[in-house]
């Protein structure tokens, strides 16, 4: 139903080099995860007693180093993307789902439905995400679940903002109209006819939303309140390598180097993505 | 007499996202004060015909061919029709919305043009705009000077963009649909003002149109475009009581008068113009033709002189014989 | 007479900045019987669409009372309104805007089925949106295309097989052929009048052309900033109108014999246009009528029976016996 644009939209796409190369980048970066540690010699948390804190290319089989525990620091860091892009994706996936059903509803509703529904959205706008954050991993624990739950609660508020935005000009369309002739209810409308005609707007902004998750994910780990011995996310890698910066530089270079391609990649993509969605250039 | 307006084989192409072609090959004059309607539906490419005389297209159009008005060649290189625009050329849109500013005041937007263009004194200006505002019968040309556009009524919004298209005292206006958006009531006003100001201030009027009724009532001459070529052109009168063509006759058929109230069906051409884009051998309008042949299939027709009117046709209807 | 649908007094109102109101519908009365065709027509901004729009539910009364076969309507509870949505329809003026261009036309013309008949299997409703792509004489493959790769003549025909394939009883059509060209316009009134009489459907036919109403309409209501000022027979309206501003109407359509164009130009009256709210308790034509009289100002004429099956809203309809004609004074 979707894809008749959706195919123009990607030759857009296709035509835009840079989106392009990025997109191949992400998804080598992804296979990297997927299918490197099978490849590579040794595992996450394989110590090697011999080759302690080694810079890349010194000691053999290590790409890439290790780390002071002897770590192989190309797997390490692989894992801990494999980590990061799951929280992200685990996170992002809640905000759509609770933001675009939250502000369709909204959009559509219009009226008292639509204002209580927004202050509640502001409400908790206003509450300090950290604060918040502290308050779940006292109540939960620290740990992947904690912050999941903690980036969710925070990730849908914006996008309901947009949704309904959207949702407040699309109900003013007259196609919407016609459904409500011809007998349909809201579910149905909201189904069929709205959020179908938003997911240009919500496929760009989960796309920018990602790498933000990332970021606040990696920054959560950072403070030692996110993820946890053994798994060990980008922003744990950062915040071990930063400690080692004067001994060891690569021990941060690396995972932050890998941080910076993938926050990079996908906020590129997701503006290349926005631009072949524009409905003006149709 | 010497042409004011000179058109030669003007085309135009459309280069993305596919290469269309909107205008083909179009020859027009127009004399002073003569005024001529060029008269045609969604996609006959009239409405390219006017924008690209006054470097207007978009970005992605590209006009070739001549279009010389008082000699001088518009469609140069750069934007070679920019001198004329405003000045020996007025236009009035169709949506006057098009030629106001949104956030100016309507007596700003005049004075700026009558300085600009007129070379007076701002104190001249101001009570030269007055005036055309009165010229346009406005009801309280004061206070309109005071406006905003949108504080006005559709009616009296066109009214004040004609105003504006004057202030330069044009010696060719361009009017694309100027009476489409509006009430049909305030249709015939703005009708008899447009031909009231021609007369009044010896312009030049080349009118783009889909309206018969509209083209009846001011233009001395019809162009009649399908699909991006002029299919017939000639006199008003001769051409709305004997039209050759047989899209013309058809267009004329379809129109809904009161005068014929009977309860059959509607006289229509069947089927649809071509989208844009369509390659087609043979003649455009052959697919929807009640008067169609072998050959028309195959070659296209030429526009052919006839004594004051030319038409493009292998089979014309003869005057006085109806289809 | 077997009324078949009766809006009583019916009042639509808007709201504009700082409080005010705008009444887009001021009293309306009106009633249809079965089968029967009844043409609406007006200039923008006389409430004729948000007329329409309210019979169908999808707009508010302000006040007033709408009866579909005897029982009201206008204040049903949005589910309950549902139920009756297959009986009833509407013909959108946009052609272009009134689809969604996420879905295909045949998509589109099955939603209708989806809502209202659930039930149905999935081959019985391609038959019948094939069935009714050739009732409105379209070609099946058209069916398989988005909005934007279709001229506005096919999606009209589209938006009618959309309308009709619930098999509604009652039809409301909103300006169905004014954004579509001269040439397709014809089809389009052939179709919704063979159409209508196929299928026996009372209709509601709304627009600003006089002609097209004329050509479809058995009995026309002129209506005018949210009143009705003339209720006549079809030809009564056409050859002896008694409201001024139907008289207005009948002078101003454009016609494309160059004679008679060129009259028209020469006797347009150059008035001003109207000022928005001239007045509340005066007529409300009262600052453009050339036949204005002091007490036109004053107070505003209520719509009564004047001659036979003539409903007129003007203090001096009686004057006229043979109607207005364009040369009395």
């Amino acid at each position: 139903m979707t894809l008749g644009l959706g195919r123009e939209a990607l030759d857009a796409l296709r035509r835009d080099r840079t989106a392009v190369v990025c997109l191949v980048v992400l998804g080598l970066l992804v296979l990297a995860t997927l299918a490197g540690p099978a490849l590579l010699d040794y595992r996450e948390d394989e110590i090697d007693w011999s080759h302690m804190a080694a810079a890349p290319f010194e000691a053999p089989g290590h790409w890439l180093g290790t780390d002071r525990l002897g770590r192989d620091l190309l797997v390490r860091t692989l894992h801990g993307l494999r980590i990061s892009l799951a929280i992200a994706l685990a996170a992002t996936l809640v905000s759509l789902v609770i933001g675009v059903a939250w502000g369709a509803l909204a959009g559509f509703r219009r009226g008292r439905t639509d204002a209580w529904m927004m202050r509640f959205v502001d409400v908790l706008y206003s509450l300090p995400q950290v604060f918040f954050v502290i308050i779940l991993t006292v109540v939960f624990g620290r740990g992947s679940f904690t912050i999941l739950v903690a980036i969710g609660a925070f990730g849908w508020l914006t996008m309901a903002r947009i949704v309904r935005g959207q949702a407040l000009a699309l109900r003013e369309r007259e196609f919407i109209d016609a459904a409500i002739v011809g007998g349909a209810g809201t579910a149905r409308i909201l189904a069929r006819h709205v959020v179908p005609n938003l997911l240009g707007p919500v496929i760009v902004y989960a796309t920018l939303t990602l790498p933000q998750v990332i970021l606040v994910e990696s920054f959560l780990s950072f403070l030692g309140i996110g993820i946890q011995e053994p798994l060990a996310s980008l922003g744990n890698l950062v915040a071990d390598g930063a400690a080692e910066l004067e001994t060891a530089p690569w021990m941060l270079a690396v995972p932050a180097a890998c941080l910076m391609l993938v926050v990079f990649c996908f906020n590129f993509l997701g503006d290349s993505l926005r631009d072949a969605l524009d409905p003006r250039d149709r | 007499m010497s042409a004011l307006l000179e058109i030669r084989a003007l085309t135009v192409d459309f280069l993305a996202p596919r290469v269309v072609r909107a205008v083909d090959g179009v020859d027009l004059a127009l004399g002073p004060r003569e005024r001529l309607a060029i008269v045609g539906e969604s996609g006959s490419g009239k409405t390219q015909l006017l924008l690209a005389c006054t470097g207007l297209l978009a970005a992605n159009g590209r006009a070739t061919g001549s279009v010389r008005f008082e000699g001088r060649e518009l469609l140069g290189p750069g934007d070679a029709a920019a001198p004329a625009r405003g000045r020996g050329i007025g236009f009035v849109f169709q949506d006057a919305g098009g030629s106001l500013t949104p956030h100016r005041r309507i007596g700003d937007q005049l004075i700026e043009v009558a300085m600009a263009a007129r070379g007076m004194p701002k104190r001249q200006a101001c009570d030269e705009s007055l005036a055309m505002l009165g010229r346009v019968r406005l009801p309280d040309p004061g206070s309109t000077m005071n406006a905003y556009p949108h504080e006005l009524s559709g009616g009296m919004r066109q009214r004040a963009a004609i105003a504006l298209a004057l202030a330069a005292r044009p010696r060719l206006l361009f009017a694309d649909e100027p009476t489409s958006a509006l009430d049909v009531t305030v249709q015939a006003e703005v009708m008899a003002l447009l031909d009231a100001l021609c007369r009044d201030f010896g312009m030049a009027l080349l009118l783009v149109t889909h309206d018969l009724g509209v083209v009846a009532a001011l233009a001395g001459r019809i162009a009649v475009m399908y699909a991006g070529r002029i299919v017939e052109e000639g006199d008003t009168d001769e051409l709305l009581a004997n039209p050759a063509h047989p899209y013309t006759a058809g267009l004329l058929a379809s129109v809904l008068s009161l005068s014929a109230l009977e309860d059959g069906e509607l006289a229509t051409i069947p089927g649809a113009p071509p989208r844009a884009g369509e390659t087609i051998q043979g003649c455009r309008f052959e697919p929807r033709c009640p008067r169609r042949r072998e050959r028309c299939r195959v070659e296209g027709p030429r526009l052919e002189a006839g004594g004051t009117s030319r038409v493009a046709c292998h089979y014309p209807l003869d005057a006085g014989r109806s289809p | 007479m077997n009324a078949v649908l009766e809006v009583r007094e019916a009042a639509v109102r808007y709201a504009l900045a700082r409080g005010r109101t705008i009444a887009a519908v001021d009293g309306v009365t009106l009633s249809l019987a079965e089968g029967e065709i009844v043409g609406l027509v007006g200039e923008s901004g006389c409430g004729k669409s948000s007329l329409g729009r309210a019979i169908l539910g999808l707009v508010r009364l302000a006040s007033g009372q709408v009866f579909w076969k005897g029982r009201r309507i206008d204040s049903l509870p949005r589910r309950e309104f549902r139920a009756l949505r297959g009986e009833m329809q509407l013909v959108f003026q946009d052609p272009h805007a009134c689809f969604d261009p996420r879905m295909t036309l045949a998509e589109s013309i099955a939603e209708p089925l989806r809502a209202l008949a659930a039930g149905l299997q999935e081959s019985a409703r391609t038959v019948r949106v094939e069935s009714a792509l050739d009732e409105v004489g379209l070609d099946r493959e058209i069916g398989t295309r988005y909005p934007h790769q279709a001229s506005g003549g096919q999606l009209q025909r589209a938006g009618i097989a959309r309308a009709l394939i619930v098999a509604p009883q009652f039809m409301v059509c909103d300006e169905p052929v004014s954004a579509l060209d001269v040439s397709v316009q014809g089809q389009i009134v052939n179709l919704l009048a063979r159409v209508r009489r196929e299928h026996g459907l009372a209709c509601l036919f709304i627009s600003h052309n006089l002609a097209v109403v004329a050509r479809l309409a058995e009995r026309i209501l002129v209506m005018y900033r949210g009143r009705i000022v003339e209720v006549a027979a079809r030809e009564t309206i056409v050859r002896a109108p008694r409201h001024p501003y139907t008289r207005l109407l009948l002078d101003s359509v454009p016609d494309p014999h160059p004679q008679a164009a060129r009259k028209l130009l020469a006797a347009v009256r150059e008035s001003s246009a109207p000022l928005a709210d001239a007045g509340a308790d005066g007529c409300p034509f009262a600052s453009r009528c050339p036949w204005v009289l002091a007490r036109c100002r004053t107070s505003a004429p209520l719509l009564r029976p004047v001659a036979d099956q003539q409903l007129v809203a003007c203090h001096r309809a009686e004057e006229w016996p043979k109607g207005l004609t364009p040369a009395a004074t």
